[in-house]
């Protein structure tokens, strides 16, 4: 039988290598990878709550988060490639003037 | 037997997020975040969702990374690989933050060390969580369908030749 902590302490370390590479990452498209890297993490702990406490409303919100996922890479992709058409880059630091 | 296979899964999903916080390319991040999401799928099954694991791999492996790598398909990667160096001193803001995070996160954890309550009856099919879906949370699930919607016409409007 697996401890619950070692679930959870992965669901951790996933969040934070994720938000450290949103951190260090400067080119748009990894920083939104390493995002969904953060919403797998938050989801792996919600099923892992969801299974040991027998409830299965953190099943039906990771399926939300899921939802909220293919909605934020489907607009912030679009968001991409309208900067690279006008930018010809992917550098986050080049579109820091709220304008194109 | 059930350590040893979330041990495996677990050192994939490690590797697989190491990889993408070392890649500079976006194309081999992209690659090594669908590894840590297929072994997740694994870690979902031992943990008896079988309807969360089923749509990671529909959803998240089948159509939101392969947005991406069809997105990174479009760009220069060259390009964005000789854009995007040199900025080390991130590196040093990154570790404190990861030590405290890290640190706040295990703390918390080190709460729900004592009687873990071991996965008994089944819950994660798909007719518990359909049925669920469909009852208690009926008015979500039909928000949803409108947020979809938003993100469709959003994306088309934002990506269409002026």
């Amino acid at each position: 039988m697996v401890p619950m902590s070692w679930y959870l302490a992965l669901g951790a370390v996933l969040f934070t290598i994720g938000a450290v590479s949103v951190i260090v990452k400067r080119d748009i498209l990894s920083m939104l990878l390493a995002i969904e890297l953060m919403l797998n993490s938050v989801n792996l702990t919600l099923v892992t709550f969801s299974s040991y406490f027998r409830e299965l409303s953190g099943q039906i919100l990771v399926f939300f988060v899921m939802v909220v996922a293919a909605a934020e890479a489907g607009v912030g992709l679009a968001i991409v490639v309208l900067l690279f058409r006008n930018r010809q880059t992917v550098d986050v630091d080049q579109a820091s003037m709220l304008k194109l | 037997m059930e350590q040893l296979f979330f041990v495996i899964f677990a050192g994939i999903a490690l590797i697989g997020a190491v990889n993408l916080l070392l890649r500079r390319n976006p194309l081999y991040a992209a690659l090594s975040l669908l590894t840590t999401m297929a072994a997740l799928t694994g870690l979902y099954i031992m943990l008896k969702a079988y309807f969360i694991a089923v749509i990671q791999v529909i959803i998240y492996a089948g159509a939101i990374v392969v947005l991406f790598l069809f997105v990174i398909m479009l760009f220069n990667i060259r390009a964005v690989e000789r854009q995007t160096d040199r900025r080390g001193y991130l590196k040093w803001l990154a570790l404190p933050f990861a030590i405290i995070l890290i640190g706040q996160f295990l703390y918390i954890v080190r709460l729900f060390e004592e009687n873990p309550t071991p996965v008994g009856t089944e819950i994660g099919f798909t007719e518990a969580v359909g049925r669920k879906l469909f009852t208690a949370y009926l008015l979500p699930f039909e928000l949803t369908s409108v947020l979809i919607l938003a993100a469709i016409i959003g994306a088309v409007v934002l990506a269409q030749k002026e």
